[in-house]
This record gives C-alpha cells, structure tokens and sequence, in this order.
C-alpha cells in the first residue's frame, strides 16, 4: 500500500512556517506588553495623584513608598511570606491528593460517591470564616489549623472537576476498551486517568488560587502572632501600628505569590496537554 | 494470496452464524429482527441499508457489545472467546477514528495488544507493522491532532488489524471522508484484505462502495430491521478503477440500487 504523495504533504504543514511563527512571537510580545502598559499607566497614575492631592501615607502610600517598604521590612516580610507559601502549597499538595484520590475512588465505586458527595458539597458551601474558629480552637497546632482550613477551601473544584473528567471518557472509546476485555485497572489507567487529565488540570488551577485565599482568611480568623507569623498576620499587625505602607507591601507580596500560583499551575497544564488537547493546541488552519 | 471467487464458499463452515438474532431496545424500538446470516470464512460482506435500519446495532451484537433479545450468535470453534481475556477473535472499526488525543499512531494501533497483556516493545513492534500495511510509515509519533481525517481512519483500521483477528467489522468507516479518500482507502483496504486475509463485515450506505468492495451484498429494510434481499458480486479481485468504469459494475449498482430501492419502500 503506497499513498504517501498526501501524507508528505501533511507533514510539512506540521512544521512551523517562517511568517507564521513570526506572527507568534509578536503575539506573545504583546501579551507581555498590553498588561505590563496597564499596569505602568496605573502606577503612575496612583503616584501622581497622592503626590498632588498631598495625601499623607497612612491613608494612602505611593507606590514608590511601599516599594520601600518591601525593601526596608523584607527580612519579617520574607519570612512571612515563607510561612503563608508553606501553608499554601502543602494545602494545594494535600487537595491534589485527598481530591484526586477521593474522585478515583467515587467513579470506581458508585456507592461512595453517593454516601460521600454531599458532605464534600457541604463542605464546599460552608463558608471558611465560619469553620475557621472551630477548626482553629479542635486542632492545638496553629500551622496545621490554617492548613486544615486553606485545604478544605482548595479541594473541591479538584475533586469535583477530576471526577467529571474521569466520566467525560469518549462512549466509542469505552466500547473498545470493552471489547478488548480491559480490567477496571486498564481502563483507569488508559483511558479515564489521560481523559481526566485536562479537566484536572482546570481544577488545580482554580485550587492553587484557592489554597492562597484559604491560607490568608484562616491566618485573619486565627489573629495569632509570635515569631513565626504569616502574612496575613502582618497585615493585621500593621493595621493596629498604622503603619499602612507595611500593610499595603504585605498585600502586594499576597497578589505576587497568587500571580505565580496561577502562572505556575498555566505552565504546567500547557507543558502536559500541548500535544493533544484543544485548550492548550496553537491552531494552525 | 488467497484466490478469491464468490461461489466456492458452500462446503466451508462459516466463521459465525446468526439465526434469528433479533434485538428490541427498552423504548421498544425494534432495531434487529430475525436476523439469519452465515459469515464465511475469508469473505469480504457487506451490510448495505438506509439510515436507522439497524445495520450498527446488528454489528455490534457480532462483536458482542450488546446482546441480541432473541436469537443465536455461534462462532466457529476457536474463535469466539478464545483469546486471554475471554475476548472475541475480532477488530471493530468505528464510523469516527475514535482514537486516543493523548497518544500517538503508534501507541494507539498498539492499545488491543497491551489491553490483552502484551509486552510494550513487542506490541509496538505489531502496531508499526500495521502502521506500515496501512500506508503511513513514519507517522507514528503523529498525534491524531496532526493527521487528516484519511490518516486517522487509516490509524483506526490499523489497530483494528493489530491483533490479527479472523474478523474485521466496520461501522460505515469511510463515511465522513471526501469521495477521492473514499476511493482510495476502498481500494487500499482491499489490498489490505487480499494480502491478510481476515473477514470484512462492511456497514455502509453507499451502493457503489458495496459493489466495488464486497463478494456479498446484504441489503437491509427498517422498521422492524430485518434482511430483505442478498446480491452476489461475482467479479473478480484486483479490483480497479478500470472496474469502477466498467459496464459489469455499472449493472452491479443497478441491482444494487433498485435491492435498496424496494428495501425502503417494503
Ligand atoms: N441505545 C439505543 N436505545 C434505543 N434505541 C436505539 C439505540 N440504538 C439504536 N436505537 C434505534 O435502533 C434503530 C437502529 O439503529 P442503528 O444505529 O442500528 O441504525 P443504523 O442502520 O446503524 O443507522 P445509520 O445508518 O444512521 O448509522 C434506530 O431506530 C435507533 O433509533
Ligand atoms: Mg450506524
């Protein structure tokens, strides 16, 4: 059998013409720039007002002040932003891995998902402030108290999204699995696991923001200090000193870390579905 | 190479045997209806009839993905659930490609093998051979993404042939594809099942695909779905485009057609 006149042709379409990918580049130039402009434009525009209405700095701090301020408090600020990270990112860990596997085990046994779901719902619309006391006072850790509380904020899209992955497998895909005879395993681990993977992936990527805001909310409810106090703590802390500008750099260092959650948990699901799926395909027509 | 000629088929056993395999869905469509049917050893069939006739249901009550609610399915000794797992010795084509977005060629012609316990070298070395027999030599990390519709059905044949099954069943495979693909991979998948020699169970709704490619033309009414009429196609293979022009063929489609024609109005 001898056709390939039609599939050479195919394959060099495949590859990246010149103009094409320059178009690309310039894409992506602009995708950079457009929000970097925003975002100059409206700093600028912030310093300058404060400066001309002389608007004194526990109001309302210049940028430029509270740049200073990042600089001059890092070495608190740094090691708040470590505790509330690490409280993040095991929270995000733990959800990955209660949610994933709570969603395996719900879509191979119907029974637990019935028996289970509505309590992970309940959990879901229960809001964080109101469990974060209970939660604070039951678990004596502080540290674990404040992850208990980001976790239960972060797993549900995880758990909620993987299992309408594992279900979203192609009907004539399952056929086939059939009529080769494939094992639960198989058709777990060939077919449901790769299906699930894009709708996963739109979940942690929901779950990483959350995680943050579980983190920081629990630290407000909890209001504890000491030495080893995260970042919302420093906000609270500087409120009660009326020393805004800190307040305003403690929060600039929250919306940081929440950008590279996001921009993080982007990459990675665009690393694993490039190849294949339609979200992360750069179409080429 | 076999020699292929219609008539010599009577003193075989058939490979299956369907008698009077009906099938009434729970809304109370009945789709098949005593259905009697011998499939030959090394045949080339073809299931021809209007939409909604039950020529898909019937197909994949023969590749046992629904059981029919009367009747008999038998298959010669050895062949049904003969395999490991218990499977039935078949490939199935499905109307879409139905492949794996996440795989590439190669691990999707290679799925059957590994499913039914092969070691992954060994049933990547079968897939690149099917790969191969289909024409498409050097897409194997080719993401379904990347090829055309053609390719993918050429994908979707070459894993329905991985496990060498003695039956090859298709569900209207060719009918998305533009008439010039059509006619090519008609004519490739008859090359195909000359040089392998499995048999072809061919659903369509084209008269002249069915001429063209098939010893045998089954014809099909609806309402309920039952056969209504058999056609021998006594040409002989290779089969061209000098057959396509050609008066016998001309004719063939003729009966074919008026078959059909008196299938919709019975
Ligand atoms: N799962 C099902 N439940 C109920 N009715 C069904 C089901 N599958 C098919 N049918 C009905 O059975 C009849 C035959 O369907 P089938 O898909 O076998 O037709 P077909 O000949 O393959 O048609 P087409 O050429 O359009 O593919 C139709 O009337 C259809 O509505
Ligand atoms: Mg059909």
């Amino acid at each position: 059998m001898s056709i390939p006149r039609t599939a050479k042709t195919t394959t060099s379409d495949l590859g990246p013409l010149p103009p094409a990918s320059s178009v690309r580049s310039n894409d992506r130039w602009l995708k950079l720039a457009a929000p970097f402009l925003v975002g100059i434009i409206f700093l600028g525009g912030w310093e300058a007002a404060v400066r001309i209405m002389a608007i004194p700095p526990y109001i309302l701090p210049t940028p430029s002040r509270i740049i200073e301020t990042l600089i001059s408090d890092w070495p608190t600020l740094a090691a708040s932003l470590r505790i509330t990270l690490a409280i993040t990112f095991s929270a995000l860990a733990a959800a990955v891995v209660v949610g994933g596997a709570l969603a395996i085990l719900f879509t191979q046994f119907k029974w637990v998902e019935l028996a289970l779901f509505p309590y992970a719902v309940i959990l879901q619309v229960t809001p964080i402030v109101a469990i974060a006391p209970l939660i604070i006072i039951w678990v004596n850790d502080t540290n674990l108290s404040l992850l208990i509380c980001a976790w239960i904020v972060a797993f549900f899209p995880i758990l909620s999204n993987t299992i309408l992955g594992l279900n979203s497998a192609d009907h004539n895909l399952r056929n086939l699995f059939e009529l080769y005879g494939a094992t639960r395993w198989q058709t777990l681990r060939y077919l449901r696991l790769p299906a699930a993977l894009p709708y996963f992936l739109a979940g942690l990527k929901i779950s990483g923001g959350l995680a943050l805001i579980g983190a920081v909310v629990a630290e407000f409810v909890a209001g504890t200090g000491g030495t080893a106090s995260g970042l919302a703590y420093r906000i609270l802390e500087a409120q009660y000193q009326l020393k805004i500008p800190r307040m305003f750099a403690a929060l600039t260092l929250i919306s940081l870390a929440g950008v590279a959650i996001f921009l993080a948990t982007s990459i990675i699901a665009h690393r694993l579905l490039h190849r294949w799926h339609e979200s992360a395909i750069k179409r080429e027509n | 190479m076999r020699e292929a000629s219609a008539p010599s088929l009577a003193p075989v056993d058939p490979l299956i045997r369907l008698s009077g395999v009906s099938k009434t869905f729970s809304t109370g469509t009945r789709a098949v209806a005593a259905v009697d049917l011998d499939l030959m050893p090394g045949e080339f069939l073809s299931i021809l009839g209007p939409s909604g006739c039950g020529k898909s249901t019937l197909l994949r009550m023969i590749a046992g993905l629904g059981t029919p609610t009367g009747g008999e399915i038998q298959w010669a000794r050895g062949h049904g659930g003969g395999s490991r797992h218990g499977t039935r010795d078949l490939g199935f084509v499905f109307q879409d490609p139905t492949l794996m977005p996440w795989a590439n060629a190669l691990d999707n012609v290679a799925l059957p093998l590994i499913l039914e316990g092969s070691a992954k070298r060994e049933a990547q070395a079968a897939a690149r051979d099917k790969l191969a027999l289909v024409g498409l030599s050097g897409f194997e990390n080719a993401y379904p993404r990347e090829l055309s519709g053609g390719m993918k059905m050429r994908v979707s044949i070459a894993r329905g042939l991985v496990t060498e099954p003695s039956l090859l069943l298709m569900d209207e495979p060719f009918a998305a594809l533009d008439e010039i693909t059509r006619h090519r991979l008609n004519h490739d998948l008859l090359n195909v099942w000359r040089d392998v020699g499995f048999t072809a169970v061919f659903v369509t709704h084209s008269v002249f695909e069915s001429v063209f490619l098939s010893q045998r033309i089954v014809v099909m009414a609806a309402r309920p779905g039952r056969i209504v009429s058999t056609l021998d196609v006594a040409a002989p293979y290779p089969r061209d485009e000098m057959f396509r022009t050609s008066s016998a063929y001309a004719s063939l489609c003729r009966q074919a057609s008026d078959q059909l024609k008196l299938a919709m109005e019975s």
